[in-house]
C-alpha cells in the first residue's frame, strides 16, 4: 500500500496494460529526449541541411567533428570549461563561507543580509544587461576592465543567492555541540569551519555543486556582454556563429550543440539524486 | 556538559568577572567574524547586482553620452519608452509568453508526474530521460528547435505533422505562429521541471487518505480531484510564482530563435532593452526599461511572499 500512486497506473497488470504502458513511456521518451537524441545522432551523420535531421541515420561518420574542430569548437569548449571550473570553485567557496555565517552565527544585520540575498535572486544578468555592459568595462573604484576577458564571465557568477540559501539551510541542521567541543579543544574559528562543519556538509556540497555547474554552463547573457572576440566565446555562445558551413551544412552546429549538451547532461546523470533533492527541497520551501 | 557545570560551580564563581569580560579587542573580533565570512558574497553582490541596479536607476534619468558626460533629462526616458508602441507590444508578448508557458508547463508537468509516479527502475529511467531538456543549456535547446522548426515541408517537425495529417507550418518564420512556437519550446523545457516538483508533492500526500477513499469506493478520477489535487495546493502556488517571475525575464530562447522577429511578433521586454541599449546605444532609454521591468519583478515577488505568508497562517 505504501507505494500506491495517485493514478494507480502501476497496479494494472496483464499483457495489455503492459503494452499500453510501454507505448506511453516510449511516446514520452521520444517527445522529450527525442530531439536531443536526434542532435546526438545528427552530430555523427553526414548531414547537409536541416531536413535530414532525424533519429534514423543512413550512415555514421566523423566528418562533422573534423570540420567542427577546424572551426575552433574545441577552443570554445575549453573556454567553457575554464569558466565553469573557475566559476564553480569560487561560487562554492563564497557560498559555504556565507552560509556558515548565516547559519552558525547570531549577529545584528543578518536579517538584512537575507533580504539582500533574496533581492539579488530577482536580478539575474539578463535583467541587468544594460547597466552591466557599462559597469563591466570599468568597475567602480577598482577601475578594472572585465570586457574581453574570461575573468568577466567568472567573477560575477561567483555570488549566487540560491547556493548560499541551500548551504545556510543545511548548516543550520548540524549540531552546535560539535562546534563547541572543537572550540574547547582550542580550534580557531576558521579551523572549526574548515575541519568540523564543512566535512559534514558533503551532501549539500553535492547539491550546490551540480546546481552551480548547470547554472554556469547555461549562462548566455554574461558571455554575450563580455566576449568581444570569438577567441573568448564559450561553446553555448559560439553556437550562433556555427549555424551553417559550406562543407557540412548544419553538421558543425550539431557537433557544437552536442558537445555543449554533453557536460551538463553527464553531470546531471552522475549527481542525479543530489540535483533532484535540491530541486525539490529548495522549491518546496521556496 | 561537564564544562558548563564547572563554570557555574561556586568555586569558579570568584573568577567569573574576568572570564565573561573578554578584552575589547577580542569582542570586536567576535562581532566581526560573521562579516568576514560574508564579505566575499556581499562584495560580489555589491559589484554585480546592487551597483548595476543603482546605475540603471541613475542612467534612466539621464541622456547617456560616453566620453561627453551624461545630462539629466528627468522623466524623458520613461515617457519615451512607455509611450513607444514597441514597448507596449513587448509587454504584451512577454505576458502572453509567461502565461502560456506557465500554464502549459504546470498542466503538462502535473500530467507527467501522475503518469510517471512510482518506484520501478523503468519509471526512474523514463523520468531521467524526460528531465534532460531541463539541464541542457538553453542555447543548445534553442538551436535544436531551430532545426526542428525548419519551415520547409520536409523539415523535421513538419514531417511528423504530415504523418499526423496536419499541414506544414511556418513555425518561427510567420508572425502568426512564431510566439506560439517559442512558448512550445518553453513548455517542452518547463514541464519536466514542474514534473519533478509535483513528484515531491505527490510523495507528500498522505497515503492513508488514498486508502480511505478506496474504502469509500471513490473512483480514480474522484480520488485525484478530491484527495491528490488539494494536497498539491502549495506546489501549485510555488510553481505559479516561480514561473511568472521567470517568464518576465525570458531572453535567451527568444534572442536565439527569432531575435524578436518576424515583424516584431516575438519582441519581449529583454530583447527590446538589449537592442536599445547594446545595439542602438540608447542606454538611458534602455535603463528606463530595465527599471520598469525591475519594478514589475519586485511587485510580483513581494506579492508572492505576502500571499505565501498569509497561506502559512
Amino acid at each position: 500500500m505504501r507505494n500506491e500512486t495517485a493514478l494507480g497506473l502501476q497496479e494494472a497488470r496483464g499483457p495489455w496494460a503492459r503494452v499500453l504502458r510501454f507505448i506511453l513511456y516510449t511516446g514520452l521518451f521520444v517527445i522529450f529526449a527525442g530531439p536531443l537524441l536526434a542532435l546526438m545522432i545528427g552530430a555523427f551523420t553526414p548531414t547537409v541541411n536541416p531536413t535530414q535531421f532525424t533519429l534514423v541515420p543512413d550512415r555514421l561518420s566523423l566528418e562533422n567533428l573534423e570540420r567542427a574542430i577546424d572551426r575552433n569548437v574545441l577552443h570554445y569548449l575549453l573556454n567553457s570549461f575554464v569558466v565553469v571550473g573557475a566559476g564553480l570553485v569560487l561560487q562554492v567557496l563564497v557560498s559555504v563561507l556565507a552560509g556558515y555565517a548565516l547559519a552558525r552565527k547570531r549577529f545584528r544585520g543578518s536579517a538584512v543580509v537575507l533580504v539582500v540575498i533574496l533581492m539579488t535572486m530577482m536580478l539575474p544578468e539578463e535583467v541587468l544587461a544594460v547597466p552591466l555592459s557599462v559597469l563591466l568595462a570599468d568597475l567602480p573604484v577598482l577601475h578594472i576592465n572585465l570586457v574581453g576577458s574570461l575573468v568577466g564571465m567568472i567573477v560575477p557568477v561567483a555570488g549566487w543567492g540560491f547556493s548560499i540559501l541551500v548551504m545556510t539551510e543545511f548548516m543550520k541542521e548540524i549540531p552546535k555541540e560539535l562546534e563547541e567541543s572543537a572550540k574547547l579543544d582550542g580550534a580557531g574559528e576558521f579551523r572549526v569551519f574548515w575541519q568540523v562543519v564543512l566535512p559534514l556538509c558533503r551532501p549539500a556540497l553535492g547539491v550546490i555543486g551540480i546546481f552551480g555547474f548547470v547554472m554556469i554552463w547555461d549562462q548566455y547573457m554574461l558571455p554575450l556582454l563580455v566576449a568581444t572576440d570569438p577567441d573568448q566565446y564559450t561553446l553555448p555562445l559560439a553556437l550562433r556563429t556555427l549555424r551553417s558551413d559550406d562543407q557540412v551544412g548544419i553538421g558543425v552546429l550539431l557537433v557544437g550543440a552536442f558537445l555543449a549538451m554533453l557536460p551538463s547532461v553527464l553531470a546531471f546523470l552522475a549527481l542525479q539524486r543530489s540535483f533532484i533533492r535540491g530541486l525539490q527541497s529548495g522549491a518546496i520551501k521556496g | 556538559m561537564t564544562i558548563t557545570e564547572a563554570r557555574t560551580s561556586p568555586v569558579r564563581d570568584t573568577r567569573r568577572p574576568r572570564r565573561t569580560d573578554p578584552p575589547l579587542k577580542m569582542r570586536l573580533r567576535g562581532a566581526a567574524t560573521p562579516w568576514l565570512f560574508l564579505a566575499p558574497a556581499l562584495l560580489l553582490f555589491l559589484y554585480f547586482k546592487i551597483i548595476p541596479m543603482a546605475q540603471a536607476v541613475g542612467m534612466s534619468f539621464e541622456e547617456v553620452r560616453p566620453f561627453l558626460g551624461n545630462t539629466y533629462v528627468g522623466g524623458a526616458n520613461y515617457s519615451e519608452i512607455a509611450g513607444s508602441p514597441d514597448f507596449g507590444a513587448a509587454v504584451w508578448h512577454t505576458v502572453l509568453l509567461a502565461v502560456a508557458q506557465t500554464a502549459g508547463s504546470i498542466v503538462l508537468g502535473l500530467a507527467l508526474a501522475l503518469l510517471l509516479e512510482g518506484q520501478t527502475r523503468g519509471l526512474w529511467f523514463v523520468r531521467s530521460a524526460i528531465f534532460l531538456p531541463v539541464v541542457t543549456a538553453m542555447a543548445v535547446v534553442a538551436e535544436v528547435w531551430r532545426v526542428m522548426y525548419y519551415p520547409a515541408a520536409d523539415g523535421a517537425l513538419n514531417s511528423v505533422l504530415s504523418v499526423l495529417g496536419m499541414g506544414p507550418s511556418e513555425f518561427l518564420n510567420s508572425p502568426d505562429s512564431s510566439l506560439a512556437s517559442i512558448a512550445f519550446v518553453g513548455i517542452w523545457r518547463g514541464a519536466p521541471y514542474d514534473m519533478m516538483i509535483f513528484l515531491a508533492g505527490l510523495a507528500g500526500v498522505d497515503r492513508a487518505l488514498y486508502e480511505a477513499s478506496a474504502v469509500d469506493g471513490a473512483s480514480r478520477f474522484r480520488r485525484i480531484w478530491y484527495v491528490t489535487l488539494p494536497g498539491l495546493r502549495p506546489v501549485f502556488a510555488i510553481l505559479l510564482t516561480l514561473a511568472a517571475i521567470r517568464g518576465l525575464r525570458v531572453f535567451t530562447e527568444v534572442f536565439l530563435l527569432t531575435n524578436g522577429g518576424p515583424d516584431g511578433s516575438t519582441e519581449v521586454l529583454l530583447t527590446l532593452t538589449y537592442k536599445l541599449g547594446l545595439e542602438r546605444n540608447e542606454l538611458g532609454v534602455a535603463a528606463a526599461g530595465t527599471v520598469l521591468l525591475f519594478a514589475m519583478l519586485l511587485v510580483l515577488t513581494v506579492a508572492a511572499r505576502l500571499r505565501r505568508k498569509e497561506a502559512r497562517r
